[in-house]
């Protein structure tokens, strides 16, 4: 059994590794000043989706084989449902990549994807057995549409963030492209997340608090320096940074004061980076790479940006809503019960119905389709992070 | 449609309202302004330019309201604040699902204790039950009429207009599609060719003395429509569901051994539960070796609840007072994922409680003996206890009192709920042979004197506890229906979105062979199908006549 889950650790390392190697091909695509149209394939472009579908079969064997090593299908907690929607969203890109022949899609959702699992890493990898409400085959029938519906969904935001880069205007500050800023700030925020998270795990970094609890004291452990502790809550390790601030009372919740830690440590780190790569470049992010998009075509951009959603709306609707309700009627016996969970998959879907309907009747093309795409995507990681962390904690699920 | 009829050169009578002919495509002078034409190149064909009522009547209420309605904008709005109104009502639980720790779950005391103000104005604005609130409820029927009365505007005139249409158009109508070309003299033989292509990309062509009209997928433009009907289908079955004829929903409590009716089935249903077994996983166990960090980390994680039960029905209801005659109906169990089905009702294995005592057994000692032996032993049963009880040596122990969940509360001692999860007792025991009795009060970790000269005292000896195991009662008719509405929504929007709606014409004009193309929806799909049918032929490819436009745009940018 030992074996079989040090397979799978070591393939999804595989994978990812792959990942960046072909982000690195689907660069050059950009760079070839031979194909004057980035559509037509070059030699970059077939290497970067080859490797891109061996990382993905690597991912595959990751998948398998923590299946049978678990003896459930591996979407049953933070670490694996992340990880599976890194897979889908690779998934998305190459079922685009064959219809639309689009390096450039790569170039920027390999990063998204990489980024993804890492964040996905950050959370406990053990497998863990299953309570009774999650022992159905609906599941995962569920769970799997859901995150695959994401995945593509997650597609056209990547279409439209490489839209307006491409387009909004960079020669003067402007609202636009200082919210095209804010977008590249946050990615690498959460890429701040993760290198924080993996530098005091690798550091195995451990501060205890005692925490009154009405009438007892219950003990708190930090897994980072805490810049903000748990209300009235005392140091018990010894030489451990001492928190500068308590978080706020009406922070709810399981493990609030460390969810809010760790929030501000990546938005610190986020921000030093992001400091250090404008001191370097000079210019805003997306200024910067706009010059290197001008051969992309955004009519086909725009278009790959609608065809992901036209795939992934109905099958968010299956997995999201249909299948949910299939398997929450049979688990907890009523079909939809407005917990924050279902709630929220409904606003995604009343989203992405007021972005179809937008674009067909509206005539919402391009660059306010594009910036509804980027909205799209931070309401479906809401749900991932916040629904799932803070809000569905809560309450306890039945 | 009455006197306002527009009649085109053409020929065709028009109803009023029409911005293109319905027969030629002639936009239609006076109208133009309806689809934003003027000073276009090209023209609106979202809906072929037929005339509908939103667009052409606004003088009395019901155009007003029906105008409203018909509004994509005003639809896309109303979701709007169906969405952000959904997500605020995430921000604090919602009154069921307030959490069972709270100290006290009175909404009225809850949301100000945990969130402060915040959760006070919450409470008061009675975002606590925002799902089942009435405005929440008339939002979600406003999308449902728009729905509807944006179809029906849309949909009858455009089937109209399809159906209308012939292959014979105006110059000013092909010259101003998106896709157009013009050939000049182009030979029969190319012409053929170029259709029996189209023919075989399974066009269906339609030819009027030389006029091409070749067309697919029309099907697919209902596709909007079908989706629409399937959603009104799920809203309506919604709106069924609050009646109980169509739905119940219910909840009981049954203890191992007992035998109830079931709730809201007009007492024709009962209940027992013979046993209530939870298995939790085991990390000893070698088969959940791999699970063993998880167990570690979480403390007991449960694998198994369910409850051995059989139902049986009363025969015979109409001697009322008598015992009933019962007849079993169904034995069996029921698990999370597993319900229980019988003459339409579905019982679901909802939750559990484990710390309820059914008997505790007392014995009597005397007061000053530190080890003595017990003069007597009296088991009580805390479901329903006895008045009086005897021991075998002759002891009467009557119960004077009894709480099932007791607490102290400002100095007096009450019971919180009728269900046995604390039980004490104020009990007056009376020795054999005597008539003077005394009270003692006993509980978990009591033992009360209250007057402090008892010869006797009472000790738990023994007791038992047993599972109640919590069971959810439902009957409910509408789910065919939401399985159907769901479904036609699907099908409706795969139609919709997986297909196109393809025409190309091909006109011999004096000006020249003109070719002219219009689809729904990807625009790269039909100029591939027009580039293959032209192949080798005299016919010129057609012009993208807004990208061209984009183009002059982007120039006119750098
Ligand atoms: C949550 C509710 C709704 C859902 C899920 C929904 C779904 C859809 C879908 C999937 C399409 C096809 C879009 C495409 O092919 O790109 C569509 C089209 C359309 N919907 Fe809705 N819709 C909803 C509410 C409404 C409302 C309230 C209105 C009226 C204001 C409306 C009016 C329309 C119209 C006019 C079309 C275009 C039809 C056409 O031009 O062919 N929809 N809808």
């Amino acid at each position: 059994m030992g074996s079989l889950i040090e397979v799978s650790r070591t393939a999804l390392y595989i994978a990812f590794i792959l990942y960046l190697v072909a982000t690195l091909f689907f660069g050059a695509t950009i760079k070839d000043k031979r194909t004057a149209d980035m559509s037509k394939k070059g030699v970059a472009g077939t290497i970067g989706i080859s490797v891109t579908i061996l990382g993905f079969l690597a991912q595959l064997v990751y998948f398998i084989t923590r299946w049978v090593a678990g003896g459930h299908a591996p979407v049953s907690n933070m670490f694996e449902f992340v990880t599976f929607l890194g897979m889908s969203l690779v998934l998305g890109f190459i079922i685009l990549y064959f219809i639309y022949r689009l390096g450039v899609l790569g170039l920027f959702a390999l990063p998204i994807s990489m980024l993804i699992i890492a964040y996905a890493s950050m959370f406990p990898t053990d497998i863990s057995p299953l309570v009774p409400s999650l022992q159905s085959n609906w599941l995962y029938i569920h769970v799997t549409t859901v995150s695959l519906s994401q995945g593509i969904l997650a597609i056209s935001f990547v279409a439209g963030l490489i839209y307006l880069v491409r387009q909004v205007d960079q020669t003067v500050r402007n609202k636009k492209n200082v919210w095209l800023e804010i977008i590249m700030y946050l990615l690498i925020v959460s890429l701040g997340f993760v290198i924080v998270s993996s530098y005091f795990t690798a550091t195995d970094y451990q501060a205890t608090f005692e925490v009154p609890n009405g009438e007892d004291v219950s003990e708190v452990n930090f897994d980072m320096p805490a810049i903000t502790g748990p209300k009235g809550g005392e140091m018990v390790s010894d030489g451990k940074m001492s928190p500068f601030f308590s978080t706020p009372d009406w922070f709810q919740g399981d493990g609030a004061p460390k969810k809010f830690n760790t929030l501000i440590w990546s938005f610190l780190i986020g921000t030093v980076i992001y400091g250090i790569i404008r001191l370097i470049l000079r210019k805003r992010i997306a200024a910067k790479i706009q010059p290197l998009l001008h051969r992309v075509s955004p009519n086909l951009v725009d278009e790959v940006m609608y065809r992901s959603v036209t795939i992934g709306f109905p099958l968010f609707t299956l997995g999201g809503l249909i299948f949910a309700s299939i398997w929450a009627q049979i688990a907890w016996d009523r079909f939809w019960g407005w917990d924050p969970k279902e709630v929220w998959a409904l606003v995604t879907w009343f989203f992405y119905a007021a972005f179809l309907h937008l674009r067909l009747s509206r005539g919402w093309h391009g660059e306010k389709s594009a910036w509804l795409a980027v909205i799209g995507f931070a309401i479906i990681m809401f749900n991932i992070i916040v629904v799932n962390l803070v809000l569905a904690g809560l309450h306890s699920y039945a | 449609m009455g006197v306002n009829h527009v009649k085109c050169e053409c020929g065709h009578i028009n109803p009023e309202g029409t911005v293109l002919c319905e027969a030629c495509g002639k936009p239609i002078e006076k109208n133009q302004h309806i689809d934003g034409n003027e000073n276009k190149k090209l023209l609106n064909m979202r809906y072929d330019g037929a005339s509908r009522r939103s667009q052409t009547y606004n003088q009395s209420i019901v155009d007003k309201i029906w105008n409203f309605f018909s509004s994509v904008r005003n639809g896309v709005i109303l979701i709007v604040i169906a969405l952000v109104a959904s997500g605020i009502g995430t921000i604090f639980p919602q009154e069921m699902y307030i959490p069972e720790e709270a100290v006290n779950r009175d909404p009225a005391v809850f949301y100000e204790d945990w969130y402060g103000i915040f959760g006070k104005i919450y409470y008061q604005l009675g975002l606590h039950n925002l799902y089942s609130s009435w405005w929440y409820m008339i939002l979600i029927a406003l999308i449902g009429v728009s729905l509807v009365i944006c179809s029906i505007d849309r949909f009858v005139p455009l089937r109209r207009a399809l159906k209308m249409q012939k292959p014979k158009r105006h110059y000013t109508f092909l010259s101003r599609q998106r896709l157009f070309s013009n050939s000049g003299n182009v030979s029969e033989e190319d012409k053929k060719k170029v259709v029996d292509r189209l023919k075989k990309k399974r066009y269906k062509i339609t030819d009027e003395n030389g006029y091409i009209l070749a067309e697919k997928n029309r099907f697919s433009r209902w596709g909007p429509y079908v989706n629409h009907i399937g959603l009104i289908i799920v809203l309506l079955a919604a709106l069924v569901r609050m009646s109980p004829i169509m739905f119940l929903d219910d909840y009981v409590w049954v203890r191992e051994g007992e035998q109830k009716v079931l709730p809201s089935t007009d007492s024709e249903y009962f209940i027992e539960n013979k046993k209530f077994t939870l298995e939790t996983y085991d990390a000893e166990d070698e088969e959940n070796e791999k699970f063993k960090d998880a167990i570690e980390q979480q403390g007991m994680i449960e694998k198994n609840y369910q409850t051995d039960a059989v139902i049986y029905k009363a025969k015979d209801k109409e001697i009322a007072g008598e015992e009933e005659e019962l007849e079993k109906v169904k034995e069996g169990s029921l698990q999370m994922n597993k319900p229980m089905k019988f003459d339409g009702y579905t019982l679901y294995q909802s939750g559990y409680q484990e710390n309820e005592f059914s008997d505790m057994t007392f014995g009597i000692y005397e007061t000053d003996e530190e080890d003595g032996d017990s003069l007597g032993e009296v088991t009580i049963d805390t479901l329903k206890p006895d008045q009086e009880y005897e021991t075998d040596s002759g002891f009467n122990v009557e119960v004077v009192q009894f709480y099932p969940e007791y607490e102290m509360k400002d100095g007096e001692p009450r019971s919180i709920s009728k269900f046995p999860r604390n039980p004490a007792f104020v009990l007056e025991v009376t020795p054999p042979d005597s008539d003077e009795s005394e009270l003692s009060f006993v509980g978990i970790g009591k033992n009360i004197d209250a007057t402090g000269e008892n010869d006797y005292k009472l000790q738990i000896q023994d007791y038992n506890q047993r599972y109640v195991s919590g069971i959810t009662v439902r009957k409910d008719y509408t789910i065919p229906f939401f399985i159907i509405g769901a479904a036609i929504f699907l099908i409706g929007v795969m139609q919709g979105m997986y297909w196109y709606h393809r025409r190309i014409w091909i006109n011999p004009d004096e000006k020249g062979m003109l070719l002219a193309a219009h689809t729904n929806k990807n625009w790269y799909g039909i100029k591939k199908d027009i580039e293959y049918a032209i192949q080798d032929t005299d016919f010129q490819m057609v012009t993208d006549q807004e990208e061209e436009k984009e183009m002059e745009d982007d120039t006119r940018e750098v």
